[in-house]
This record gives structure tokens, C-alpha cells and sequence, in this order.
């Protein structure tokens, strides 16, 4: 008997999780990654909050996944065409490759957005101001800590929100994960630099999860993180190549002047061009932040508008990793009851 | 400091500006306390680059200061707008250029207002016209004089005698910069460069063969701020704005401040003078100050124009140590002198700043 095709876009956690699920379930899955490496952006990360086990252990996890369930992989994919035709789809590659599926998932992630737009903060003009996808390469290097002059820093900032909730850059939602990652990498630096003062300038701490709370007590408690609320107007480099910094602290009512050594900005995710490219080729709707849009907020999570084409994880809006797991998953059970001919929109009901 | 970075935002915020047959609109500031800019700026354009530009001699005040500071109601503000609109149609220009930063805001403010609501560039037609029956296009282009001197900066620099070279080291002469808040920040895109880093006065300096220096206080007021000022009260709030750019300045040695719009050379320059007298401190070499010019002002030194005619006698941080250091020449005995050679006198000697009098 022939075995219903399933092809997967993406080989990020979302795009794995999904692929080894469908396949699992006995569906033929191909992966498509369009790097050599499958991983996703997870690849960069270091340490993961809130547990701080490594990164890496996931990225096993789901590698066992994809191949304990046979996924076909197809790396360094690139797709110049995506399209349904009847009740096909066909995904075509640069190399000529055409392939075909009775169903589909999009899982073509978020980018992280580019620091240099918010123009004040000095992000490729300053020599010392980083990102935080930058500083975790940084950890995941084994490398120390170091200004551009190689030396320790002795102060280190750390901006939240930097193009999520903000809307002279037009992204007005909130990225998810930047408070907990800037409260994770502060106990890092911390523990690296014993000796430094790290400050973290924040609009609202956002500690929805699990355990987030307590890390972010920790940073306070055990590390003394410095917590000041008020946005960054600007920062601007002094003689010495360190980043005087210009806020207004809202709980004392007063600007605030300071230097730093380096300055992280806590970037958020934007929908990424590989999901704009594919979303667009598929003809799927597009929501109003330009993340892929579900039938329904609340009951047709990952289901799109072309029937049969699905999504999973960051394409659809930030996500955390827990929560592209579960949101993978889900996607799997949609594709797998759609190939199963189970109608989930006989269920929709208009009032 | 990465200077690619930078160059990557320039590109970014670039602007038409027109080619020729300009409609001048006059600074209120700057034609009492640099008179000799404006002045330049048209000799500039007429005798080197032979430009076409007209100046009308009816046009009044845009109204910019008294809007911003809350005397002036916005559809006044607009109406008056309207009418030197009015007189740029009736000469047959379409190209307007602004010598004062806070008229190019205003302009540009009401341009993007009529873009966005129709329906009050309507109301402020009807208002000119019951007023005064007159009529209007809306300027095809809008640039402010710097933006002109910015596009027509080459030229200059191949006419030019002199360079921004200090004549013992041959090193560029290290300069800051300092635009004008209604020159981009209000609406980024309007201004060469941005608002963050802006490029208009940079490219006259580094055509002109000078070294831009960025400093940690670079984008801080100049310390007009306009109420700041304007309500007597608040001068001092003025006076610590300049001082905290002059502080963050100082460890750097700039030559010379270059400023885009009229507020800006008369504190920056001025206030020197109070902040000596106050607190006996000054920002130059051996008790000097950093000489402060217009941009037309060193775009006529570069040129060889007599630094008497371009006004430069009118400042109070003396320019002479920057015109030795250049090797530019100019004869003392005349510095005080009108048109027809006759002495007006020589000002007061302050008593901490070191000026050359």
C-alpha cells in the first residue's frame, strides 16, 4: 500500500518535532532544511532557560527523532516553488527536484530582528554594542566576555524589547522570550564576571512560565541583577569605547545617565523571509504582525487557510521552546487527521 | 566606532534635492545675528555655482518660533505658510529652500500634514484667499539651504583655496557637527543622513578635508530648546544644555563646532562667553573657545572670501586661532570696520575667554 506523503518545510525544533511525528505515525515525511545542518536557530543557543540545560541535548532529541522515524532529509534545499495543484502539493528545488505530498507543514521559523534599525541604540556603529543571539555565541564559543579592546567588562547593560513591542519600528507584539533570556543571560555573566554589575533596562518583566519567576529571582537574590524599568533613548559611544547610556528610571521618576563596557540589546523575532517567500508561493494568509494566520486564534491553531497546508512554531508567532513542542505536535495530529479524512471545520459554528 | 555601519544608514536617508531656480525663504534669527551667512549663501550659489535663486521681499516669518512655543495657533501657523507658498507660485518658482531649520520643519510639517488630510490644506487655502486672495502650488521640492550646499559641496570643494588641513601638521582638522533638532528629528527622512546620524553637515566636512568627531553628547540639544530660552527663566536650564555638550566635547580637541540652523552657532558661540564668565572654564587651547560657524560661513572660508564680509567679526569665540591654523588670510586692522572702511569701535575684552580682538 501506498504511504501518504507529508512534506515539511523547515528544520528547526518545529519542523523536526512535526516530521518525526507524522513519520512515526507512518506517514512518508520529507524535511526540507535550507541550511546543511538541521537545528534551526536552536543551533545558537548555549544554555536554555529556565532549567539552563544545554541546547545541544534538545538538538539530539529531535535528531533521534527525524531518524528513529525515517524522515527523508533534504539539506541545503532550495525551494523556488511551492504550490497545491488539486489535491497535491509540489515543492520544487533549485537542483531541479520536484517532490509531492498530500499534505504540508510550514515550519520556516522567525528571524531575529535586525538590531541596526533601532538606529539610537548604535547596534554596527558601536564597537561594543552586541545582541543577544551574539553573546550566546559568544558562551556557546567557550570564549570569555570581552570588550573590543579585550578587556572584562566591569558594567554590562542589557535592553529589553529591542524590536518587539514597539511601534516606531512597526512591530508592536511582544517576542515571548527576550525577558527570560535577558534574566538567563545576566545569571550567566554573572557567573562568569563575579566582579561586574549587570543592569537590565525593562518596559515589563514578562515571566509567564514555569520557573520563570523563581530565575528571575535568582538573578535579583543570588546575583544582584540591577532591574530598571525605563526604555533606552539612546546610547552613544564614549573616548573610551565604553556606551554611555541615556534612560529614564519610571520607578524614581528620574533620567538616568550611566556608561557600560557592553551593551546587549535583547532582540526579538520577526516572521522570517523563508516563511514570507513559501507562505506567499502557497498563497496562506498573512496576519497583521506578518506572522502565517490560522483559521481560528483560539480552535484552528496550525491549521491555514489552503486545506491540507499546515504550520508549526515560530512561523505562526514567537514562540518559546516548550511551546513550539507542543505546537508541533499539534500540527502533526492536524496533518495526520486531515490525511485521515477527519473534518474539523464540520465543527466550526457561526453565531 | 565602525564607519560602515554609519555609511550603510546614509544610504538610507538620501533625498532629492532640486538642481536649480530656487525660492529663498530668510532665517528671522539669522538675518539679525549672522546676516553675513544668508549673504553667503546667495553669492555662493549666484557667483560660483550660477544658480537661479530669488528672495522675495515680502515674505515674513514662518511663525515657527511662536507655534512651537505655544503663542501661535497651528491654522495660523498654516495660513502664513500658505502665503509664502502664495509668493514662491506668484514668482514662478517651485522650489523652495529654507535658511532657518525650524521654517524646513514647519514646511515640511505642514506638506506632510496636507499629504495625510486633504481637507486641511482646503481649509487654509479658504483662509488665504478670504484673507488675502491669494493663491498657491505646493513646492515640488523642499530642501533647506544646507541640503543645497551639501548637493553643490564638490563644486565647492574644486573652487575652494583652502582646506580643513591644519597647514603645520597636514592632519584633517578634527570638527563636530551639530544639525539642528527640526532638521531631521522630527521627520527622519527629510534629512540627509537621518536624525541619528546625520550626514548633511559630515559630507561638507569630509569633502572639505576635515575629520567629524562623535561625541557622547553629539545628538544632546544645543541649548536654544526654544522655551528653554525664550522664557527668561528657564536660561539657565539653556545655559547647562551647551555646557554639557561642551563637557562632553572637550577630551576630543575639536577645531571648530559647524552648526545647520540659527539657534545653534549663537548659543553654542555665546555661551562660551557666559559660561567663562561664570565659572571661569573654557573649551579651546590657552584659554580659548572652539571657534562655532554657520555652515555658509566656513563653506565662504574654504572659498577665500573675506572672513570680514562673511561675518565672522559678529562672533564671540574669536576665529582667528582656527583661520592661523588653516593658513587662511584676513587683515586685523579692518575686523571692526563697516563697508566704507569707517571704525565702529572694538568691543569689550571679556574677562576670562581669550579673544582676539
Amino acid at each position: 500500500m501506498n504511504r501518504k506523503r507529508v512534506i515539511v518545510i523547515g528544520g528547526g525544533i518545529a519542523g523536526m518535532e512535526s516530521a518525526a511525528n507524522l513519520a512515526s505515525m507512518g506517514y512518508d515525511v520529507t524535511l526540507f532544511e535550507k541550511s546543511q545542518e538541521l537545528g534551526g536557530h536552536l543551533l545558537g543557543w548555549e544554555k536554555l532557560f529556565p532549567t539552563m540545560r544545554m541546547g545541544k541535548d534538545v538538538v539530539k532529541f529531535l535528531d533521534k527523532g527525524v531518524h528513529l522515524a525515517k524522515v527523508n532529509i533534504v539539506k541545503n534545499s532550495n525551494i523556488t516553488n511551492a504550490s497545491k495543484n488539486g489535491n497535491l502539493f509540489t515543492v520544487s528545488c533549485g537542483d531541479g527536484a520536484k517532490y509531492e505530498s498530500e499534505a504540508l507543514v510550514l515550519a520556516t521559523g522567525y528571524d531575529i530582528f535586525d538590531a541596526k534599525r533601532k538606529e539610537e541604540y548604535g547596534y554596527g556603529i558601536y564597537d561594543n554594542v552586541i545582541t543577544s543571539a551574539e553573546l550566546e555565541e559568544i558562551f556557546l564559543s567557550g570564549k570569555p566576555l570581552l570588550t573590543t579592546k579585550g578587556e572584562i567588562p566591569k558594567r554590562v547593560g542589557i535592553v529589553h524589547c529591542v524590536g518587539s513591542r514597539d511601534e516606531k519600528v512597526g512591530n508592536v507584539y511582544c517576542s515571548k522570550v527576550c525577558c527570560v533570556t535577558a534574566v538567563k543571560q545576566s545569571i550567566e555573566i554573572k557567573e562568569k564576571i563575579p566582579d561586574s554589575n549587570v543592569f537590565c533596562f525593562y518596559m515589563d518583566l514578562r515571566m509567564f512560565g514555569m520557573h520563570f519567576e523563581t530565575l528571575y529571582k535568582q538573578a535579583q537574590e543570588k546575583h544582584a541583577v540591577n532591574f530598571i524599568r525605563g526604555r533606552l533613548s539612546e546610547a552613544c559611544e564614549n573616548m573610551d569605547g565604553s556606551l554611555l547610556v541615556k534612560v529614564e528610571d519610571t520607578l524614581a521618576g528620574k533620567p538616568l545617565r550611566m556608561s557600560v563596557d557592553i551593551l546587549v540589546l535583547m532582540v526579538g523575532m520577526v516572521p522570517s523571509e523563508g516563511t514570507k517567500k513559501i507562505g506567499t508561493m502557497l498563497g496562506m494568509n498573512f496576519g497583521a504582525n506578518g506572522f502565517l494566520k490560522s483559521q481560528d486564534q483560539h480552535t484552528m491553531t496550525s491549521i491555514s487557510n489552503i486545506p491540507g497546508a499546515f504550520f508549526a512554531g515560530c512561523c505562526g508567532s514567537p514562540r518559546t521552546i516548550n511551546n513550539v513542542f507542543a505546537d508541533a505536535r499539534s500540527a502533526a495530529m492536524m496533518t495526520a487527521s486531515y490525511l485521515e479524512a477527519y473534518d474539523i471545520e464540520e465543527r466550526i459554528t457561526y453565531i | 566606532m565602525k564607519a560602515e555601519g554609519k555609511q550603510a544608514i546614509w544610504k538610507e536617508y538620501q533625498k532629492e534635492i532640486a538642481d536649480d531656480k530656487y525660492f529663498y525663504v530668510r532665517s528671522c534669527v539669522r538675518q539679525n545675528f549672522f546676516p553675513g551667512s544668508e549673504t553667503t549663501f546667495l553669492r555662493i550659489l549666484r557667483e560660483e555655482l550660477g544658480k537661479d535663486i530669488y528672495e522675495h521681499a515680502c515674505h515674513t516669518t514662518c511663525t515657527g518660533i511662536g507655534y512651537h512655543g505655544d503663542i501661535v495657533p497651528v491654522d495660523t501657523m498654516m495660513t502664513v505658510v500658505a502665503r509664502q507658498f502664495a509668493m514662491m507660485t506668484e514668482a514662478g518658482y517651485e522650489n523652495l529652500v529654507p535658511s532657518c531649520i525650524t521654517s524646513f520643519g514647519i514646511y515640511t510639517e505642514v506638506m506632510d500634514t496636507w499629504h495625510h488630510f486633504p481637507e486641511t490644506e482646503q481649509k487654509v487655502r479658504d483662509y488665504l484667499w478670504k484673507a488675502t486672495g491669494r493663491e498657491f502650488q505646493i513646492p515640488k521640492n523642499l530642501a533647506h539651504a544646507s541640503d543645497i550646499v551639501f548637493k553643490f559641496r564638490k563644486e565647492i570643494a574644486a573652487k575652494a583655496k583652502y582646506q580643513l588641513i591644519n597647514k603645520e601638521t597636514g592632519k584633517p582638522l578634527k570638527v563636530v557637527e551639530h544639525i539642528g533638532c527640526h532638521y531631521a528629528k522630527m521627520f527622519p527622512d527629510k534629512g540627509i543622513g537621518g536624525a541619528e546620524y546625520p550626514y548633511v553637515l559630515t559630507g561638507m566636512i569630509e569633502e572639505w578635508g576635515g575629520e567629524v568627531i562623535d561625541y557622547p553628547e553629539r545628538r544632546h540639544c544645543c541649548g536654544f530648546g526654544f522655551r528653554q530660552y525664550l522664557v527668561q527663566a528657564n536660561r539657565g536650564y539653556s545655559m547647562s544644555c551647551s555646557h554639557k555638550k561642551f563637557e562632553s566635547m572637550k577630551p576630543y580637541q575639536p577645531d571648530l563646532i559647524l552648526t545647520n540652523c540659527p539657534g545653534c552657532p549663537m548659543f553654542l558661540d555665546k555661551w562660551q562667553y557666559a559660561i567663562a564668565e561664570l565659572e571661569g572654564k573654557t573649551y579651546g587651547a590657552n584659554g580659548q573657545g572652539i571657534p562655532v560657524f554657520t555652515y555658509e560661513e566656513l563653506a565662504g572660508l574654504m572659498l577665500g572670501y573675506n572672513p570680514w564680509d562673511l561675518g565672522l567679526q559678529m562672533h564671540q569665540v574669536s576665529c582667528e586661532p582656527l583661520m592661523d591654523k588653516i593658513g587662511i588670510e584676513y587683515n586685523s586692522e579692518t575686523k571692526y570696520h563697516d563697508k566704507n572702511g569707517n571704525s565702529l569701535g572694538v568691543p569689550e575684552k571679556p574677562t576670562v575667554l581669550k579673544v582676539s580682538l
